[in-house]
């Protein structure tokens, strides 16, 4: 079957197998490996990916499901050359050891950010509670996410699924 | 407690922010199953369903009529190339496609190559299998039995599952301290089978040349040159013709040391097809297949004074394997470091005996941060001891206070042999006390008792050995644990330090620039630190054990001050002074009395490489190397305390506070310390309440996907509360020792004497890990679950 998917703005179309999942569609079709696969069943969160404008687990979405919507991975947190500050609190507060489930927290967090700029530990806790880290120990992703809140107002204007026009296509059929 | 900042040395060291961020924050890490090469395939494996079964016939033809099957591999076409078994690392061997018999559900059974990773399951599902049933063993406790089923029968004259015996200790001066102490107690405990569970599974890209004849695997790592050399060994294939490469890897916890079947199969896969082929298991193949850990089934016993002077100390272990011994360890002793089990105390004798066994459950034993068993000795000691406070009725942190060793008894020989290199026990611990407000929490205790509510405070104290390690104690498969370190200064002042061990996630890049840095007047920017590509370093058995900033953290200090020495020659041409008149302060060589006049290494590299009339000693640049053996290991050690509260109705804990003073020696990047204390912390929380991978009554694994097999999250966790003492280890080169795996190896008992301490009003004693809710309230009912076997009654 043939799908049309936004990814980070740009406009793909594929044929893809039905079963495809989406964590597959985006690493191995599209080739963008900041998205990782954990465990298969929705527990670890290594996956996640925005779908329109929610966090879910791609690896049980199947690809076939974001026909005509919108992705976010994390190679699209980065806007003109400047890192989200998500990503900057993460590097300045050790927020990543091996790096695995880094994309994934990243994309909870920017969500929970969006709609709570001010979160409190306990609600950056319950945010994350259904991703897996198993370097940290959670304590500097939950300062990470905090030093971001803190440090949001040079992104203000930021806007992550507002360039799915098809302008950036590369290969729009 | 001293804060960490007053012991570092001014410059380098420091908590500088982590190199490696840069490309994992922008998702452009590059992992195993990220490489995608032309023309590769990918592999799958075939499992068995049963835990002990005889291969009556296995039949590939729909699987080998597959449109995209390229090769489909069984047992018996590797037995045609001698490669159906593979020597483990505790000298046994270990099926890498099963021929006989299958031994353990999930065992490697058939390997299909396709040409994209759906195909390649399909395929699998096309293999038919006609197994003969076993009687399995799944209960060690009954693998000895005379009617048990004997399932190495694959070992010559093997007529029973016993692995080894193995003891430790002086058994008769220990037996005579018991007999005349006044109090003895005693406890059996599991220390259950858990799995560490990186994120990132493990998985391979092997590309076999038959050009060039050479054969490159990308594979998760944690020991790039010993698979080499064992892929070497193994496959008869020259070593200087392979390369293993080990690129950012996602977590390891000990779970990446061994050589796993499906790496080979993939190997056999690229051979025979001439494609490179990827294998990357899913999650359930790691927990049911790969290295497991623990699975000690532990009886202690403990002799004091009725006043709480502590005497002695027994244990006897039942070791559960598995059906083969793959125990990644690299010791001498078959149970690792376990007899390093009087911990941090100062006791007249002790004596221990091991036995392991084989089962029908997947092959391991060590992995998970444990260095080497000293997990399950720290547990075992600090739960007798806070039994032993128990039967005197004095307090946890009292008594051990007691015990502790003094400062002046170091260097100690511990009554097993270990030489623990430096320490100040009661320092650390009166830290962590203060850190907690301990005394107002025992008050807060009695409060709340007096309620009916029930809150915990646990102890634990632990003393670690890591950095293996010397060579007269260990080696793997007959190499030496040394660790080689190349340091390249190029003219312009920048280096290149190239490390033979990789990195997980403990951020070497950034740490060992640091190293670098700081011995030679440069910042951390200006080095840059090469690693996990066998044909780009130098030899050296790898990460784990705690191992890196202890063994190849020495290396590329004495590789750095090597170079400087050399810089010190060069140096004294350039400023025409004889060599003895200049002295390294301040990030230069200067001329004592003078120090205006100083050569920074930047310049006098440049001058090494220019027409400068070169001085004896100097054969034109600063190029350096080093092999560093460590004369002994490093004795990290700290003081934990957890505060629980515990719901009786419902078994339910909750972890209140955690505070931790850990004690590593000088830090190099504190930051990064302090993140491996945090996830150990957080590894202790998951096996002390949470984790465990029990098997039913047929040996079918009840713990095979993150469903059944519970990782701790953001919202079990505490924020934790971290302090610092710092005693230099005497005899590595900048004081440092290891901390990877102190938290782990520490904090498992402070959970759990804490959950204990809540429910001695209800009179519980002690209960197995994981304390889940089940076995919370099991536990207050007086009947105790059994957290590695299923309720089969």
């Amino acid at each position: 079957m043939q799908i049309a998917v936004s990814v980070n703005g740009t406009e793909y179309s594929r044929v893809i197998e039905p079963r495809l999942l989406l964590i597959h569609f985006i690493r191995d079709d599209l080739g963008l490996t900041g998205s990782h696969w954990g465990c298969d069943t929705s527990n670890c969160g290594a996956c996640v990916v925005w779908l329109d404008d929610l966090p879910v687990k791609s690896c049980t979405v199947l690809a076939a499901m974001a026909d005509g919507r919108r992705v976010l991975t994390v190679e699209g947190l980065e806007r003109r050359g400047e890192l989200d500050p998500v990503q900057q609190g993460f590097a300045h507060c050790h927020g990543l050891q091996c790096g695995f489930c880094t994309p994934g927290m990243m994309l909870t967090a920017r969500w929970l950010l969006d709609r709570n700029p001010d979160p409190s530990e306990q609600e950056i806790r319950e945010a994350i509670s259904g991703q897996i880290c198993r370097c940290t120990g959670y304590e500097n992703i939950v300062r990470s996410v905090r030093w971001a809140a803190e440090h949001e107002s040079a992104a203000a204007d930021r806007d992550h699924h507002g360039l799915g026009d098809g302008s950036e296509g590369d290969d729009l059929a | 407690m001293s804060p960490v900042s007053d012991h570092l040395p001014n410059g380098p060291y420091g908590p500088v922010p982590r190199k490696e961020d840069a490309r994992f924050v922008r998702g452009r890490g590059t992992f195993v199953d990220d490489i995608k090469l032309p023309g590769m395939l990918h592999g799958a494996v075939l499992r068995s369903p049963l835990a002990h079964a005889r291969i009556v016939s296995i039949d590939t033809a729909a699987a080998e009529a597959h449109p995209s099957v390229e090769a489909v591999i069984t047992g018996d076409m590797l037995a045609g190339r001698n490669l159906a078994w593979m020597p483990t690392l505790s000298a046994d061997v270990q099926a890498v496609l099963a021929t006989d018999k299958v031994r353990f559900q999930g065992q490697e059974v058939a390997f299909v190559v396709a040409r994209d990773r759906y195909s390649a399951r399909d395929a699998i599902e096309l293999i038919t299998v006609e197994y003969e049933p076993l009687p399995p063993v799944i209960d060690a406790r009954t693998a000895l039995d005379p009617d048990a089923a004997v399932i190495r029968d694959d070992l010559p004259g093997k007529a029973d599952n016993r692995i080894f015996d193995w003891a430790a200790g002086d058994r008769e001066a220990t037996d005579a301290v018991f007999a005349a102490a006044d109090v003895v107690v005693d406890c059996d405990m599991l220390y259950p089978r858990v799995h560490p569970a990186p994120l990132e599974t493990c998985g391979v890209v092997a590309d076999m040349d038959h050009v060039s004849g050479r054969l490159t695997v990308w594979a998760t790592t944690q020991a790039p040159h010993a698979h080499r050399t064992l892929y070497a060994l193994i496959t008869g294939l020259p070593e200087h013709k392979i390369r293993v490469v080990s690129p950012d890897v996602g977590g390891g916890f000990g779970n990446k040391v061994p050589i796993y079947p499906g790496y080979l199969c993939a190997i056999v896969g690229s051979i025979l097809t001439g494609r490179p082929v990827k294998w990357v298991e899913d999650r359930s193949e790691n927990l049911m297949s790969t290295s497991f850990a623990r699975d000690y089934h532990m009886h202690g016993e403990i002799a004091a004074t009725r006043d709480g002077k502590i005497l002695g100390l027994r244990a006897k272990v039942l070791a559960d394997h598995g059906a083969f011994n793959g125990a990644a360890q690299p010791t001498k002793f078959p149970a690792g470091f376990f007899h390093i089990f009087t911990g941090s105390y100062d006791l007249q004798a002790a004596y221990c005996e091991v036995t392991g066994v084989y089962t029908n459950k997947a092959p391991g034993g060590v992995a998970y941060s444990c260095s080497f068993r000293i997990t399950e000795a720290v547990y075992l000691v600090e739960r007798m001891v806070d039994l032993l406070a128990r039967e005197l009725g004095m307090d946890a942190a009292g008594l051990r206070m007691q015990n502790l060793l003094r400062p002046e008894q170091f260097p100690y020989t511990c009554p097993t042999g270990w030489v623990y290199d430096s320490g100040d026990y009661p320092r650390a611990l009166r830290a962590a006390m203060d850190l907690a407000g301990y005394e107002d929490l025992r008050r807060e205790q009695t409060a709340r008792r007096e309620r009916g509510e029930y809150m915990g405070i646990g102890v634990s104290f632990f003393t670690e050995g890591v950095g293996a390690g010397p060579r007269k104690q260990m080696d793997i498969l007959g190499l030496g644990m040394a660790d080689g370190a190349d340091l390249r200064i190029y003219p312009t002042g920048k280096a290149v330090l190239s490390v033979s061990c990789q990195t997980q996630g403990q951020g070497h890049e950034t740490t060992f620039a640091q190293i670098v840095a700081a011995e030679l007047g440069l910042s951390p920017d200006d080095v840059e630190v090469v690693h996990g590509d066998t044909d780009r370093t130098p030899f050296g058995l790898g990460t784990y054990g705690s191992r890196s900033t202890a063994v190849s953290g020495a290396a590329a200090v004495v590789a750095a001050r090597k170079a400087r020495e050399r810089a010190r020659i060069v140096a004294a041409a350039m400023m025409e002074v004889s060599a003895d008149d200049l002295e390294w302060t301040e990030g230069a060589w200067r001329v004592r009395g003078d120090p205006e006049q100083a050569a920074s290494i930047a310049a006098i590299a440049m001058a090494a490489h220019s027409g400068l009339d070169l001085p004896d000693g100097v054969e034109g640049h600063l190029d350096t190397e080093t092999v560093y053996n460590p004369p002994n290991l490093t004795f990290p050690f700290g003081a934990y305390i957890c505060v629980t509260d515990v719901d009786p109705g419902t078994g339910q804990v909750a972890v209140r506070r955690f505070i931790a003073v850990d004690d590593c020696g000088v830090r190099i990047n504190p930051m990064i310390v302090e993140g491996q204390v945090h996830g150990g912390l957080a590894d202790g929380i998951g096996m002390a309440l949470m984790q465990a991978i029990a098997f039913d009554a047929d040996g079918n694994c009840l713990g095979g996907s993150f469903m059944d097999y519970l990782l701790p999250s953001a919202v079990e966790c505490p924020s934790w509360e971290l302090g610092a003492t710092v005693t230099p280890s005497p005899h590595h080169p900048i004081g440092a020792k290891g901390i990877g795996e102190s938290a782990t190896v520490g904090s498992p008992a402070a959970v759990v004497n804490s959950v204990i301490d809540a429910l001695a009003p209800l009179g519980v004693r002690h209960a197995d890990m994981p304390l889940t809710p089940a076995a919370v309230w099991s536990a207050i009912q007086g009947r105790p679950l059994r957290s590695d076997l299923a309720i089969t009654d």
